[in-house]
C-alpha cells in the first residue's frame, strides 16, 4: 500500500505548536511528531488522550507497598522474630513503625521502576533498538511534522505548510 | 481596588464579639480555688460517671495484651506504661493509707490544670492564627528570592495576608507577657518553686529565664514585622517605579533573602520557646522544622482560600486555575512534607525509648491519642487522597475542603502540642477553646481583608508580571 507523508521541519517550539493548531484546524491528519525536547502543551494541541501511566504508577504504589507489608512481616515476625527496641515481638502492628521506611522506599522502588518499564513496553522500546526519527537534526535542534498526505493536493499541502512556519519540507513516498 | 462588604466585616466582629464572650466565659467558669474543684470531683463522682482517667483505660489495655494476642514478654521489654505510682497521683486507683495524700495532691493537679485550660486555650489560637501569615510571610520571600514567574499575581493577596503578623505577634507578646507575670502557669520553668526541686531545668536558666525569654520574643516578632514591613513597602514603591526600573524589585530580592536567612534561625529558636518549652524537660532536634512545616503549609492554604473566595466575589480576574493547581500542588507537597518531619521525630523516639525523651509521647498516645492520630489522618491521608489527582486540584470546592480539613487539622497539631503540658489530661474541647478559635478567627478576617483594600489587587511593574498572567499549566 502507498502512503505518502510530508516531513515538515521548524526550528522553534513556539512556531510548531502554532503550526500544529492550523494543521489540526484545516483538519489535515498528523502522523508523529518529533522534537529534540518535550514540547509543553504539545498533547493537547496535537489532541493526544491523556497518559494513563499515573494510574499504573498508582497501583505499582500499592503493589509496592502490600510487598513490604508482607515482607516485613514474614522476615522480621513470622519467620524470625526480632527484638525491636525491647518491643513486643509476635506483633506486627506493635512494631510497625519501624517498617514505614522500608513500606515507603519500596512503594516508591515499585511505583518508579514498574512504571518506567510499562513506559518502555508501550512505546515499543527496548535497549539497542535503533533509532526511528526520520531526520537526525530531529536530536539536536529541529522539529519534524509527518503530514499524511491521504487524498490532499500535495501541491496545496505543502504551500500551507510552508506559510505555517516550516523551514523545510520533503515529500516521502513509501511504496 | 478591594473593598470589605459590609456582610464579610459584619461577620467578622460577629466571631470576634461572640468569640470573646465565649472567652470570658471560659475564664469565668475556670474554678477559682480547690474547693470548688472538689466539689466537681464530688459531684462527678456522686452521678456515677466514670471520669476517663488514663489509669483506667490502661487496666483494660493491659488485659488486651495477655489475652487478645499471645505476647511472650521479651527479656528486654522496657515499660513506658504509666507505672502504678504514676496513676496513683493521677487519682485512679485510690486505696491505703496514702490515699488521702494523693487524692489531695491529684485535687491540687486538677486545680491547676482547670486553671490553665482558658489560657492554654487562647494561646493555641493565638498562636496558631500568627502562624499562618509568618507562614504566607516565607512563602512571599520564597517568591522574590526564587525570583519565581508564576505567582506575582497572588503578590497582594499575600501581602494582605501578612498583615495579620504584626497584630498576632503582639498578642503572642502580652500573652507571654501576662504569662512570665504568673497570671497563668502555662510555662512552669517560670515558676520559681518549681526551678528549684528541678535540676534538669536549673541547668536551662542560663536560656530559660523571663527576661531573656521576653527579649528573644521581641526579637522575633520586631524583626519578623520589620522585614515584612519593608518588603511590602518596596512593593508598593514597585509599582509606582518607571517601566524597566527594577531598583525596588531588586531591593526586595535581597532583602527576602535576608529574611529567609533571619527567619530560620529565629523560626527554629522560637518553637523552642514558645511551644518546646512547655515541656522543659523534653527536647527533639527538629522541633523547629516540625512546626515550620506546620506553619508554612496553613500559610499556603491561606492563600488558596482567600484567593479563592476573593474570585468567587468578581476579582483576581487575572488568576486563573492554573495558580490554584500550583497553590493546591504546594498544598499537597508540604503536607506529605509535614507528615515526613511528624513521623521522622516519633520514629526515633519510639524506637529508642529514652525515659526522658519518649515520656512526651507516651502523654500524648495515652491521653490525647485521638488528636494525636486523628490528625496524621486530617493532615496527611486527606490531602493525599483529595488532592492526588491532578485534575482535583484545578477544581476549586475540592481545594477548598481538603484546604479546611488542612487548617483543622494543623489546629489540632498545634493543640496536641500545647495541651498535655499545660493541662494535662483534663482537656476537652469546649468554650474556652472554640471560643478562642472564633475571635481569633474573626480578627483574622477582619485585618487581612482590610489590609487588601488599600492597595490594588494586582502588582505593576513586576517584572514577571506578564508571565504570571499568561501562567499557564
Amino acid at each position: 500500500m502507498a502512503s505518502k507523508v510530508i516531513h515538515a521541519l521548524y526550528t522553534d517550539d513556539d512556531l510548531l505548536l502554532q503550526a500544529v493548531r492550523q494543521v489540526k484546524e484545516a483538519r489535515y491528519h498528523i502522523g508523529e511528531i518529533y522534537t529534540p525536547f518535550p514540547v509543553h502543551g504539545l498533547d493537547k494541541a496535537m489532541g493526544l488522550e491523556p497518559t494513563r501511566l499515573a494510574i499504573t504508577s498508582f497501583i505499582y504504589g500499592v503493589i509496592g507497598f502490600c510487598v513490604a507489608v508482607v515482607m516485613m512481616n514474614y522476615m522480621m515476625i513470622e519467620d524470625w522474630p526480632m527484638d525491636i527496641g525491647g518491643k513486643p515481638s509476635f506483633s506486627f502492628i506493635q512494631n510497625m513503625p519501624s517498617f514505614v521506611p522500608i513500606m515507603f522506599e519500596l512503594t516508591v522502588f515499585f511505583a518508579a521502576h514498574l512504571m518506567v518499564i510499562t513506559f518502555y513496553l508501550r512505546s515499543k522500546l527496548w535497549p539497542f533498538k535503533l533509532a526511528e526519527n526520520p531526520d537526525i537534526r530531529t536530536t539536536d535542534d529541529h522539529f519534524l511534522m509527518e503530514v499524511e498526505v491521504a487524498n490532499h493536493n500535495t501541491d496545496d499541502l505543502t504551500k500551507f505548510l510552508y506559510d505555517t512556519g516550516a523551514s523545510e519540507i520533503k515529500l516521502i513516498d513509501n511504496k | 481596588m478591594y473593598t470589605l462588604s459590609n456582610k464579610l466585616k459584619l461577620f467578622s466582629i460577629i466571631l470576634m464579639v461572640v468569640g470573646l464572650i465565649g472567652v470570658a466565659v471560659g475564664f469565668i467558669l475556670a474554678p477559682a480555688n480547690i474547693q470548688e474543684v472538689e466539689e466537681m470531683v464530688a459531684n462527678q463522682e456522686a452521678h456515677g460517671e466514670s471520669h476517663a482517667l488514663p489509669g483506667e483505660t490502661k487496666t483494660e489495655n493491659d488485659g488486651e495484651d495477655a489475652n487478645g494476642l499471645e505476647v511472650v514478654p521479651s527479656e528486654h521489654e522496657i515499660h513506658t506504661e504509666r507505672v502504678d505510682d504514676e496513676r496513683a497521683v493521677l487519682g485512679a486507683d485510690v486505696n491505703g493509707d496514702e490515699a488521702e495524700a494523693h487524692d489531695n495532691e491529684h485535687i491540687e493537679h486538677l486545680f491547676h490544670q482547670l486553671q490553665n485550660k482558658p489560657w492554654a486555650a487562647l494561646y493555641v489560637a493565638a498562636f496558631f492564627f500568627f502562624m499562618i501569615p509568618l507562614g504566607v510571610l516565607v512563602f512571599y520571600a520564597i517568591q522574590y528570592a526564587a525570583q519565581a514567574g508564576w505567582s506575582p499575581v497572588l503578590f497582594r493577596v499575600m501581602e494582605g495576608i501578612t498583615g495579620y503578623l504584626l497584630p498576632g505577634g503582639i498578642i503572642i507578646f502580652i500573652l507571654l507577657v501576662l504569662s512570665s507575670l504568673h497570671l497563668n502557669h502555662l510555662f512552669i520553668w517560670m515558676d520559681p518553686e518549681v526551678v528549684e526541686h528541678d535540676p534538669i531545668i536549673q541547668n536551662k536558666t542560663s536560656f530559660l529565664n523571663v527576661p531573656f525569654f521576653l527579649i528573644r520574643a521581641a526579637i522575633y516578632i520586631g524583626g519578623w514585622a520589620l522585614f515584612r514591613h519593608f518588603l511590602v513597602k518596596n512593593s508598593h514603591s514597585l509599582d509606582e517605579a518607571e517601566p524597566n526600573d527594577l531598583f525596588y524589585f531588586k531591593k526586595n530580592f535581597k532583602l527576602a533573602a535576608g529574611f529567609l536567612v533571619f527567619f530560620i534561625v529565629t523560626e527554629s529558636m522560637m518553637s523552642w520557646d514558645w511551644i518546646m518549652s512547655l515541656d522543659p524537660h523534653w527536647f527533639s532536634t527538629l522541633f523547629g522544622w516540625y512546626v515550620f512545616a506546620s506553619m508554612f503549609v496553613s500559610g499556603i492554604t491561606m492563600i488558596a482560600l482567600v484567593t479563592i473566595y476573593l474570585k468567587s466575589r468578581g476579582y483576581l480576574l487575572f488568576v486563573n486555575n492554573s495558580h490554584i493547581h500550583d497553590l493546591a500542588k504546594f498544598m499537597f507537597g508540604i503536607s506529605i512534607f509535614w507528615t515526613y518531619l511528624w513521623f521522622s521525630q516519633f520514629m526515633l523516639i519510639w524506637y529508642s525509648n529514652i525515659p526522658e525523651e519518649v515520656t512526651y509521647f507516651v502523654t500524648r498516645i495515652e491521653d490525647y491519642g485521638i488528636l494525636f492520630f486523628g490528625m496524621v489522618v486530617l493532615n496527611f491521608l486527606f490531602p493525599v487522597l483529595l488532592l492526588m489527582n491532578s485534575d482535583f486540584k484545578r477544581v476549586n470546592w475540592f481545594v477548598v475542603m481538603t484546604g479546611i480539613v488542612i487548617l483543622f487539622g494543623h489546629y489540632i497539631d498545634i493543640y496536641v502540642m500545647v495541651m498535655p503540658a499545660t493541662v494535662g489530661e483534663s482537656w476537652f474541647i469546649g468554650i474556652p477553646e472554640i471560643s478562642s478559635l472564633l475571635f481569633f478567627a474573626g480578627l483574622f478576617i477582619f485585618v487581612i481583608f482590610s489590609s487588601m483594600t488599600k492597595v490594588p489587587l494586582l502588582v505593576k511593574r513586576n517584572p514577571y508580571l506578564k508571565e504570571s498572567e499568561h501562567f499557564h499549566y
